[in-house]
C-alpha cells in the first residue's frame, strides 16, 4: 500500500482503503453518497422512533396516510431509483463492454491456494492450457500444453505486475473450485469459476503494492490465498516485461 | 377451564407424560417441540460463534480438549454456525414454533389441519438437527464450504477436510429440514385457508397470520428447489454425475472425471432461488408480530393496515425474483445483474413502507413501554440498520467492492440474525402468559435484557460494516500470516476485531439474563390476568384458545384486530360480540 | 374460498354448548346424508355454518384435504421444475476440448419403447382411479348407505381402486423392465449426461408413485375398515387426485424424455 498517498478524509472516516484505479473514483463517490444517505436515514429514523415513543403528549391517531405513508414512500422510491440508476450506469460502463482492443492481456489462474498470472509473451497469444497438466511442482502451475507453440513464450508469474495508466484485460479462470479474485484497493472483484472464463478490465493508476485476496471460500487455505499486485510506472513496467521475456529465453536455452 | 383436562391428566390409564408428549399430535406440543429444536440449535450456534470470535481475536488460543483451532476448524465453525442459526433457529422458531403455538388461536381454530402430518414435520426437522449435530463427530469433521456449500468445493472429499462424510451429513440434514419445513408449511397454509373460525374473514386476519401465510407460501417452492439441489449435489458426490462439476476439473491434483459438463453456477442459481426466500421466511413472521405489538401497545390501529397486508405479499412475491443479487460478481451476465438489482431495489420499497408504518403507528402515541414493545421497537431499529445496507449491496457496482466482506456479515446479522432474534424475544415476552399457563416474565429483568441486548448488538455488529468497508473478507480463518500488502490492508482493523469479539461475548452472556428470567417465571405462580396486555386478537380470548376444550362454544370473530378508541383508553377485542346497535362498518 | 359462512358483521346468537355434547345431530361423521349440501333449511336447526369448526360435514374435510394436497403438489411441481431446468442447462452446455473445439457431449439416451406401454398403463390406471373417485360421490349410492343398504359406494370404489393399484404396480414393473433393458445395454446412471437425467427423472417419479401406491393401500384399507363415510371419501378423493397429478406429471416427463433430449 503506498503509504505516501494521503487517503482523503471521507474515505478514512468510512475505513475505506486508498483507491488506486481509474474507475474507483466514481465508485467511491457513489459509495460515499450511499453511505452518507444511509447514515443520515439511520440517524433520522432512530431519532423519530425515540422522539415519537418518548413524547409526552398523545397525538390523535395519525390520519394523514398520504403525508405519513405514501408521500414519504414515493420519496424513498425516487431515492432508490436515483441511486440505482446511477449505480447501473457505472456498472454498465465497467461491465457491459469488454476491454479496449489494445488493453494489456493477462490471464489469472486460481487454484487451491494460489494465484498465477500469465502474460502472453512476444507473440501476444496465450498458449493452450489443460487442467490435467497443472502441476506447480513440475513448474507448470497453469497447465501449459507443450503441444501448443503459442505457449512457449508465455510468462507465468506468481505476482501480478501492471503498468499504471494502461487498461488491463484480465481473463479469470480456476482449475479446481470457485475462487474470488479481489483487489480491494482497485475496487475490483470477480469470481473465477472452474470450467468458464470470466473477463474483467480496469485501469490501475497509482503505483504501489496492493493485496490480491481470495474472496470465495475455497478450502482450508482460503485465508492465505493471496498474491501481490505491483503497479509500476509505464516505463518501469516495460523494463520489467523485457526482463521477464529475457529470463524466459534464458530458461528455454538449455 | 382446566378442570376437565386436569381430570384427564391424573387418570391412571394414560401412558406416561413423556410418552404422550412424544407421540402427541397436539399443535401445542408440536410448537414446543419446534422451540426445543431451536433452543438446542441456538445454544450450539452461540457457542460456535464465540469460538469463531475468540479465534479471530486470539488465533493462538487453544480450545480445551481440542487444541488450536486450525483453519479448517474455523471454516467448520462458520458453516455449522450459519446452518444452525439460519435453518434451525430462525426458520424453525418464528415460523413453525410460534406458528403452531399461536396461529390456530389467532384465527380461532381449535387445532392445526392434519395433526399427524404436522407431527411428522416436526420430527423430520428434529431428525435434521440431530443429523446435523453428528457432523461434529464424523471422521474429517464438519463441512467447510459455508452454509451456501458452493460446488466444486462441496462435491468431493478431495477438496478439503470435512468435505467427505461431513458434507454428506450436512446434505442429509438439509434434505430432512427441507422436507420437514415443507410439510409444516403445507399444514400451516391449509390451516389458514380452511380453519379460520366464523367471522374471521381475510380482512380480519391479523398481520402475524399474514406473515406466517406469506412465509409458508415461500417455503413450498423454495424448499422444494432446495431439496432438488441437494439431491443433485448428492448424485454428483456419489453417483458419478456432473451437474455442478465442470469438464476436466482438477482438484488437489486429481482429475474429477465425471460424465458431462456441469456448471457450478447452476448450484448458485438453485441455492439462491431457495436462499433468498429463506431469509424472508425468517423475517416475515417477525415483521407481522412487530406491527401487531407496536399497534397494541400504542393503542392504535396499525397504520395503513391494508397496505401492510399488500406489502407482506409483495415482499413474498418479489422475494422469489431477486436471487441473482447474491451472484453479481459470481459470473452472472452483467445485464442480468442490472435486472436483479432493479428487483432488489423494488423489494426495498415495500420494506420501507413497513418501516414507515411502524414509525407512524408509534409516533407520539405515548405507548406502554412494556418489554415486548421494547423488543418490537428494537426490531424496527435493527431492521433499518441492516436494511439500509441492503440497498447499498443491491447496487452491483457497490457490491463488487463489498461482496463477501464483513459488510455483508454486518448486513445480515443486523437485519436477519438480530432483528429476527428480537422478534423471537418479543414473541416470548408477549405470549409467555399463554404459553406458560398465565405466568408472566419479569418486566424488570426483561427491560435490562432488552437494553443490554440492544447495546451489545450494535457493539458487535455495527463495527462489522467498517471492517468490511476496510476490505476484510468473510470466512477468513485468521487475519495474521498474510502477505505484506494484505497484512497492511487488514491490520488497520485489529482494534475493531477486539471490539466485535468483546461485544459478541457480552451479547451471549446477556442471554443468561433471559434464561434466568424464564426459569424464575416458570417456577413462580400464575399471576397474569386473562388478557394482560389488553390485546385485541383472538389468542387472548377467555375461552383459553391455546388449549381449547370441546366444552366451550367455538369462538367467532366480530371485528378487525386493533380496534381502539381514539384516546386509546378502551378497546374492542375481536371475539367480543358487538351490541346490535354498534355493528361495525368495514 | 368461501369457507367463512358467517356473514361478516352480522351477529349470530350461538347455541350454548353442553359439556360432552359435540353438537346436536350431525357430527359430520356420516350420520347425516353426506351429500353435497352445505347448510340445512331454515328453522330446522340444521345450519351447518353454525357448527364448530371441523364439524360442518364431510365437505369441509374434503376441501381441507384438497387444499392441503394442492399446496403439497405445488411444492412437488417446483421440485420437478428444478430438475427439468437442470436438464435443459446440461443439455445445452458444452466445453472446449484439448484442441479448442467446442464439445457438447450430450448423447441422447435411447428411450426403451416399453415406456410407451407404461404410459398407456398409467393412463388407464388414472381412468380407473377416477371411476373409483366418482363412485364415492354417487348420490343414490350414498343414500343407500345412509338408509342402511350396505356400502355400495365403497364396494365399487374398492374394485376400481384395486384395478388402479394393479395397474400402478404394473407401471412400476414396466419401469423396472426399462431400467434393466438400459442396464443390459450398459446405459447406467453414470454413463453419460443424459442418462443421469433419464434415471433421475424416472426414479424420482417412481418414488412418487410408490407414495401413491402406499396411499392406495391406505385408501383400500380405509374402504374396508372405516365406518365413517366421510373418511373413506376423503381418503379416496385425495389419493386419486394425487394419482392424477402423478399421471399428468409423467406425461410431461415422458414427452420431455422422448422428444426433448
Ligand atoms: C432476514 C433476512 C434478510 C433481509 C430481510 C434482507 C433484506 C435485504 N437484503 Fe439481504 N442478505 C441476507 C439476509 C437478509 N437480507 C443474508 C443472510 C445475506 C447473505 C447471504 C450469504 O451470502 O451468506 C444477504 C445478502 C444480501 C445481498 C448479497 C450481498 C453479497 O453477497 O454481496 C444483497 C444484495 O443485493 C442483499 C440485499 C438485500 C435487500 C435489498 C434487502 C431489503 O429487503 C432491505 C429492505 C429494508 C430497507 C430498505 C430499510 C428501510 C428503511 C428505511 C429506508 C429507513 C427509513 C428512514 C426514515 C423513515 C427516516 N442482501
Ligand atoms: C439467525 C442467524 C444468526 C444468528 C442469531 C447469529 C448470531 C451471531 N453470529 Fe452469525 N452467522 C449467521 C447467522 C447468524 N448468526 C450466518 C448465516 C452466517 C454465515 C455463515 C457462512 O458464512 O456460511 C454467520 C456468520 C457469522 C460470522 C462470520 C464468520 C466469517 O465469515 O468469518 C461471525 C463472525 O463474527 C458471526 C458471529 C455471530 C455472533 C457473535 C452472533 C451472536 O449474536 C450470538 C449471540 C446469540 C444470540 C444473541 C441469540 C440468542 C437468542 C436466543 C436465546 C433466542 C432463543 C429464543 C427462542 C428459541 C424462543 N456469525
Ligand atoms: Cu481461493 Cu478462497
Ligand atoms: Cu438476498
Amino acid at each position: 500500500m503506498p503509504s505516501t498517498q494521503a487517503i482523503p478524509p471521507a474515505l478514512r472516516f468510512w475505513h475505506l482503503p486508498v483507491d488506486g484505479s481509474w474507475h474507483g473514483h466514481a465508485l467511491d463517490s457513489h459509495l460515499l453518497l450511499n453511505l452518507w444517505i444511509a447514515l443520515a436515514l439511520f440517524a433520522l429514523s432512530n431519532l423519530l422512533l425515540f422522539v415519537g415513543v418518548l413524547s409526552s403528549r398523545r397525538a390523535h391517531r395519525p390520519i394523514h396516510k398520504l403525508t405519513l405513508e405514501y408521500l414519504p414512500l414515493l420519496a424513498f422510491a425516487a431515492t432508490f431509483l436515483l441511486l440505482g440508476s446511477r449505480a447501473s450506469s457505472l456498472w454498465a460502463t465497467q461491465r457491459y463492454t469488454g476491454a479496449a482492443p489494445d488493453a494489456l492481456q493477462v490471464e489469472v489462474t486460481g487454484l487451491q491456494f494460489a494465484w498465477y498470472f500469465r502474460y502472453p509473451g512476444a507473440d501476444a497469444t496465450f498458449g493452450h492450457t489443460r487442467n490435467d497438466l497443472v502441476s506447480a511442482a513440475e513448474g507448470n502451475p497453469v497447465g501449459l500444453d507443450p503441444a501448443d507453440p503459442h505457449g512457449a513464450d508465455d510468462i507465468v508469474r506468481p505476482q501480478l505486475v501492471l503498468p499504471a495508466g494502461r487498461e488491463v484485460d484480465l481473463t479469470l479462470r480456476a482449475v479446481d473450485v470457485i475462487h474470488g479474485f479481489a483487489i480491494p484497493e482497485m475496487r475490483l472483484k470477480q469470481n473465477a469459476v472452474p470450467g468458464q472464463t470470466q473477463h474483467i478490465h480496469f485501469t490501475p493508476e497509482l503505483p504501489g503494492d496492493y493485496a490480491i485476496l481470495c474472496t470465495q471460500v475455497c478450502g482450508l487455505g482460503h485465508y492465505r490465498m493471496q498474491a501481490v499486485l505491483r503497479v509500476l510506472p509505464a516505463a518501469d513496467f516495460n523494463k520489467w516485461l523485457i526482463e521477464q521475456e529475457r529470463s524466459k529465453d534464458a530458461e528455454a536455452l538449455p | 377451564m382446566s378442570a376437565p383436562s386436569q381430570r384427564l391428566r391424573t387418570s391412571p390409564a394414560r401412558p406416561h407424560r413423556i410418552v404422550r408428549a412424544l407421540t402427541s399430535t397436539n399443535h401445542r406440543n408440536i410448537g414446543f417441540g419446534y422451540l426445543t429444536i431451536s433452543t438446542i440449535a441456538v445454544i450450539f450456534g452461540t457457542i460456535l460463534s464465540w469460538l469463531m470470535r475468540i479465534h479471530l481475536s486470539w488465533p493462538d488460543w487453544k480450545l480445551p480438549l481440542h487444541g488450536p483451532i486450525l483453519p479448517e476448524d474455523y471454516l467448520a465453525l462458520v458453516t455449522m454456525h450459519g446452518t444452525l442459526m439460519l435453518f434451525f433457529v430462525l426458520t424453525v422458531a418464528p415460523q413453525s414454533g410460534f406458528g403452531n403455538l399461536i396461529l390456530p388461536a389467532q384465527i380461532g381454530a381449535r387445532r392445526m389441519a392434519f395433526p399427524r402430518l404436522n407431527a411428522l414435520g416436526m420430527w423430520t426437522t428434529a431428525a435434521g438437527l440431530i443429523v446435523l449435530l453428528c457432523a461434529f463427530l464424523v471422521p474429517g469433521g464438519s463441512p467447510i464450504a459455508g452454509w451456501t456449500s458452493y460446488p466444486p468445493l462441496s462435491v468431493t472429499s478431495l477438496a478439503g477436510p470435512g468435505e467427505g462424510a461431513g458434507q454428506d451429513v450436512w446434505l442429509t440434514s438439509i434434505a430432512l429440514f427441507a422436507i420437514g419445513g415443507t410439510i409444516s408449511a403445507v399444514v400451516m397454509l391449509t390451516t389458514i385457508v380452511k380453519l379460520r373460525c366464523a367471522g374471521m374473514t381475510w380482512r380480519r386476519v391479523p398481520l402475524t397470520v399474514w406473515g406466517w401465510f406469506t412465509a409458508s407460501l415461500l417455503v413450498v417452492p423454495a424448499f422444494s428447489v432446495l431439496l432438488a439441489a441437494v439431491l443433485l449435489l448428492f448424485c454428483d458426490r456419489h453417483l458419478g454425475s456432473a451437474f455442478f462439476i465442470p469438464h476436466a476439473d482438477v482438484i488437489n491434483s486429481t482429475l474429477v472425471s465425471h460424465h458431462g459438463t456441469g456448471s457450478p453456477l447452476l448450484w448458485l442459481h438453485l441455492f439462491w432461488f431457495f436462499g433468498h426466500p429463506e431469509v424472508y421466511i425468517a423475517i416475515l413472521p417477525g415483521m407481522g408480530l412487530t406491527s401487531m405489538v407496536i399497534a397494541n401497545f400504542s393503542r392504535r390501529r396499525v397504520f395503513a393496515y391494508r397496505l401492510m397486508i399488500a406489502t407482506t405479499l409483495a415482499i413474498g412475491l418479489l422475494g422469489l425474483l431477486v436471487w441473482g443479487h447474491h451472484m453479481f460478481v459470481a459470473g452472472l451476465n452483467p445485464f442480468a445483474g442490472t435486472a436483479f438489482a432493479a428487483a432488489s431495489l423494488a423489494i426495498a420499497v415495500p420494506a420501507t413502507a413497513k418501516v414507515l408504518s411502524w414509525l407512524a403507528t408509534s409516533w407520539r402515541a405515548r405507548p406502554w413501554l412494556s418489554t415486548p414493545m421494547l423488543f418490537a421497537l428494537g426490531f424496527v431499529s435493527l431492521f433499518i440498520a441492516g436494511g439500509l445496507s441492503g440497498i447499498i449491496v443491491a447496487q452491483p457496482i457497490l457490491d463488487e467492492y463489498l461482496h463477501n466482506t464483513f459488510f455483508i456479515v454486518g448486513h445480515f446479522h443486523l437485519i436477519m440474525a438480530m432483528a429476527g432474534v428480537f422478534g423471537l424475544f418479543c414473541a416470548t415476552y408477549y405470549w409467555f402468559p399463554l404459553l406458560a399457563h398465565g405466568r408472566m416474565l419479569s418486566e424488570r429483568l426483561g427491560k435490562w435484557h432488552f437494553w443490554l441486548t440492544l447495546l451489545f448488538t450494535y457493539t458487535t455488529f455495527l463495527p462489522m460494516y467498517f471492517s468490511g468497508l476496510g476490505g476484510e473478507p468473510r470466512r477468513y480463518a485468521q487475519l495474521t500470516g498474510l502477505n505484506a500488502p494484505a497484512q497492511a490492508l487488514l491490520a488497520a482493523h485489529t482494534v475493531l476485531q477486539f471490539h466485535i469479539t468483546g461485544g459478541a461475548i457480552a451479547l451471549g452472556l446477556t442471554q443468561l439474563l433471559f434464561l434466568f428470567n424464564l426459569v424464575r417465571s416458570l417456577r413462580a405462580p400464575s399471576i397474569a390476568p386473562d388478557n394482560p396486555w389488553s390485546a385485541t386478537t383472538m389468542e387472548w380470548a377467555p375461552q383459553g384458545m391455546l388449549e381449547p376444550s370441546p366444552d366451550l362454544p367455538s369462538p367467532a370473530a366480530y371485528h378487525r384486530p386493533c380496534h381502539y378508541t381514539d384516546d386509546g383508553s378502551s378497546f374492542t377485542p375481536q371475539w367480543e360480540s358487538p351490541q346490535p346497535s354498534t355493528v361495525e362498518q368495514e | 374460498m368461501p369457507t367463512i359462512l358467517t356473514p361478516p358483521g352480522i351477529y349470530q346468537p350461538r347455541r350454548p354448548g353442553r359439556p360432552g355434547d359435540l353438537g346436536e345431530g350431525d357430527s359430520g361423521s356420516g350420520r347425516r346424508p353426506p351429500t353435497d349440501k352445505r347448510t340445512g333449511g331454515n328453522g330446522d336447526g340444521d345450519n351447518w355454518s353454525d357448527r364448530p369448526q371441523g364439524r360442518r360435514g364431510p365437505r369441509e374435510r374434503l376441501s381441507r384435504a384438497r387444499v392441503g394436497l394442492f399446496f403439497a403438489l405445488g411444492g412437488d411441481l417446483m421440485f420437478f421444475i428444478a430438475l427439468v431446468s437442470v436438464f435443459f442447462v446440461a443439455k445445452t452446455s458444452s466445453h472446449f476440448d484439448a484442441y479448442s473445439r467446442l464439445i457438447n457431449d450430450w448423447l441422447p439416451t435411447a428411450i426403451p419403447s416399453i415406456l410407451w406401454l407404461n404410459t398407456a398403463v398409467l393412463l388407464v390406471s388414472s381412468v380407473c382411479a377416477e371411476i373409483a373417485r366418482r363412485s364415492m360421490f354417487r348420490e343414490t349410492d350414498l343414500m343407500d348407505e345412509w338408509f342402511g343398504f350396505g356400502r355400495p359406494t365403497s364396494r365399487r370404489a374398492a374394485i376400481w381402486l384395486s384395478a388402479t393399484l394393479a395397474l400402478g404396480a404394473l407401471f412400476l414393473a414396466g419401469q423396472w423392465v426399462a431400467w434393466t433393458q438400459l442396464a443390459a445395454q450398459h446405459v447406467l446412471f453414470n454413463s453419460n449426461a443424459s442418462s443421469h437425467f433419464f434415471y433421475l427423472i424416472t426414479v424420482a417419479h417412481a418414488a412418487h408413485l410408490f407414495l401413491g401406491i402406499a396411499a392406495l393401500v391406505t385408501a383400500l384399507t380405509l374402504l374396508a375398515r372405516s365406518r365413517q363415510l366421510a373418511t373413506r371419501q376423503v381418503a379416496v378423493d385425495a389419493t386419486v387426485w394425487y394419482w392424477h397429478a402423478m399421471g399428468l406429471l409423467w406425461i410431461f416427463l415422458f414427452v420431455l424424455l422422448e422428444y426433448g433430449q
